[in-house]
């Protein structure tokens, strides 16, 4: 790993792969000069920060856009997945000539702190004792997590982003990062998310931890130490999770009532149902690349979030005087985040006068329509991130940012 | 006043509202519709443009092309805004359309220095005849509507706008209205003329 020496030439810092990280793409280790202090009071020093870049930082490093993933999300946003091949989470976004056009803008994605893709999580080992972290990993929130963010930025050398972006949980952190950086962010567009979790948020998150703590697997959550993965546990929270990014319309499409390889019901408890299977084939899938502590964790950092708590109570108090320029987007069957919570974060916006776009996108691909390929959804924020451009004066080689 | 197309063409109505703001200005545009007239004016004036509106497809269009739009609701959305928030706060021919139109007009003049508001004058000599000599509601190309289909639920005459502006302490600092050659006029004291021949009006208020 290399030494986070703060930004000697642009080009070294960000060419830097990581030889003995556990998977391919770059990773720094950050906190060696100032140490990350947690909300929980914990400091975390020399932490690795896994993270992946699209397209070129520009001459002013004004061309940055920060893309933050979402729960069970990557640093891999467009490029295969190193562990299931998978292409990218929001391959059909980034790329040249995509909605985040890597021509023109430089597109950064960071494993958030926590996660189980590089960035130091409960699965890596604690510096202090030489032990794999496991439980004894602070509980972390999400405005740490932009925290990190900010560290790998003062590395990389940018000051400002150019945007900050993502879905869910993603969008939280684009939140957190407006409310706590407003002058390291021209512009922010957090989608199909809210800015606190809701009772029924924090009940399904219950619902998947306690799955994973009631299988004997986890072992305490020390299983790393006995050999063990929790993979039942965390298929089920998976599962659980899974029914809440979609939409009954979506479900009934997808699968209705059509059975799996047979004609009738067998009176048992096998998959009958296609959507049985197709559930438990998400369950099955998801252990393989994701730490059943990490899901705790992050999990735990989500129901934390209330941005308005976090500001006497009001969330408009988050963002008074606010240069940055908003762009908030729901979809209208999403009933994890549903747009009255973007709506929420709008009338907040709107009591400071903020600068703020909102639009509800017509969908019935439920809360992961943000994953897909929704033409109205490309539309607008392509067109915003333009318009933000424009009013950013920015240029790439020369040239004005509009095509 | 006079009529100044042929810049950028926009709608007569938007024009003339366009014509009373001040460049470089803060305005909010409610019922922004495709965003014709903030697009103007953030080209023209280098105005700091926001809107408000309740269509998808609108909002969609308005976002797509760069603009600060917001899908939201006049009726309920306004109240969120703190005082003094915009240099204008424009409402072109959507006063007609919400449940409460008085509210809405307190909240305009109290989130903008000036309001600018248009509407559809349903005390033109068209309609009154429409009404008198055919005894059935108004259909023209400023009421295209049915009337069992229109989603003009509080129309108004240009003395009834008056009346309410004088009953809320609005002051209004410049009236025009339109006829159905486009022709514009100053209201002024003219206020019996200008609501017998004006298809349109728009005002300037400030409280």
């Amino acid at each position: 790993m290399d030494a986070p020496k703060h930004n000697t030439g642009r080009t070294a810092a960000l060419g830097i792969a990581d030889a003995d990280a556990p998977f391919p793409g770059r990773r720094v280790v950050l906190g060696g000069d100032k140490p990350l202090r947690l909300d929980c009071g914990v400091e975390l020093r020399d932490f690795p920060c896994a993270y992946q870049t699209y397209g070129q930082l520009n001459e002013a490093a004004s061309n940055a856009i920060l893309v933050c993933h979402a729960l069970t999300g990557d640093q891999f946003v467009a490029e295969a997945h190193p562990m299931t091949g998978k292409q990218g989470w929001w391959e059909q976004m980034v790329g040249p000539g995509k909605t985040l056009d890597t021509n023109r803008y430089f597109v950064l994605c960071v494993n958030i702190l926590g996660g189980c893709m590089g960035t130091v999580g409960p699965q890596e080992t604690n510096p202090g004792t030489g032990k794999i972290w496991g439980l004894d990993f602070p509980v972390i929130t999400i405005a740490d997590m932009v925290r990190a963010q900010a560290m790998l930025l003062d590395h990389l050398g940018i000051d400002q982003l150019f945007a900050v972006t993502g879905g869910s949980l993603g969008g939280m952190q684009a939140l957190e990062w407006a409310a706590s950086y407003p002058e390291r962010v021209f512009a922010a567009i957090p989608i199909a998310t809210a800015a606190n979790h809701t009772a029924q948020n924090i009940a399904f998150h219950e619902v998947g931890r306690q799955a994973i703590m009631a299988d004997p697997d986890w072992c305490g959550g020390d299983y790393q130490s006995h050999g063990k993965r929790p993979h039942r546990g965390l298929a089920v929270a998976r599962m659980a999770a899974h029914v809440t990014y979609l939409s009954e319309p979506a479900l009934h499409r997808k699968f209705g009532r059509r059975l799996q390889d047979r004609d009738r019901v067998a009176f048992g408890f096998d998959a009958d149902f296609q959507v049985e299977s197709y559930l438990r084939h998400q369950g099955t899938t998801f252990v393989e690349r994701f730490d059943a502590n990490s899901y705790l964790y992050i999990t735990r950092a989500m129901d934390y979030f209330d941005l308005a708590q976090s500001h006497g109570g009001v969330l408009a108090n988050a963002f008074v005087r606010t240069p940055v320029r908003f762009c908030v987007i729901s979809f209208t069957s999403d009933w994890l985040y549903p747009t009255p919570e973007s709506r929420k974060i709008v009338h907040a916006l709107n009591a400071v006068a903020a600068n703020v776009s909102f639009a509800e996108i017509v969908s019935d691909n439920g809360h992961d329509s943000f994953l897909l390929d929704e033409f109205e959804f490309r539309n607008v924020l392509g067109g915003f991130l333009t318009g933000a451009a424009e009013h950013r004066g920015l240029t790439i080689n020369g040239a004005p940012a509009r095509p | 006043m006079t009529e100044d197309r042929g810049r950028n063409s926009i709608r007569v109505d938007l024009q003339l509202i366009a014509d009373m703001i001040e460049p470089g200005s803060r305005v909010l545009d409610v019922g922004c519709g495709d965003g014709a007239l903030l697009e103007n004016l953030a080209q023209l004036k280098q105005v700091d443009g926001r809107g408000v509106e309740l269509s998808a497809e609108g909002v969609n269009a308005c976002v797509s092309a760069g603009l600060s739009v917001i899908q939201g609701d006049a009726d309920t959305d306004l109240d969120d805004y703190p005082e003094n928030a915009f240099d204008f706060v424009v409402l072109s021919q959507t006063l007609q359309t919400m449940r409460a139109p008085r509210k809405v007009l307190e909240n305009l003049s109290r989130i903008g220095r000036h309001a600018i508001v248009s509407f559809p004058n349903f005390g033109h000599w068209r309609v009154r005849a429409h009404l008198f000599f055919r005894g059935r509601m108004p259909v023209n190309d400023n009421l295209p509507y049915q009337w069992y289909g229109t989603p003009n639920i509080h129309l108004c005459t240009i003395r009834d706008f008056v009346l309410l502006c004088e009953e809320m302490g609005i002051t209004i600092q410049r009236s025009i209205s339109l006829d159905h050659r486009g022709q514009v006029r100053r209201i002024g004291g003219h206020l019996g003329s200008a609501n017998f021949f004006g298809e349109q009006a728009v005002f300037l208020l400030r409280r």
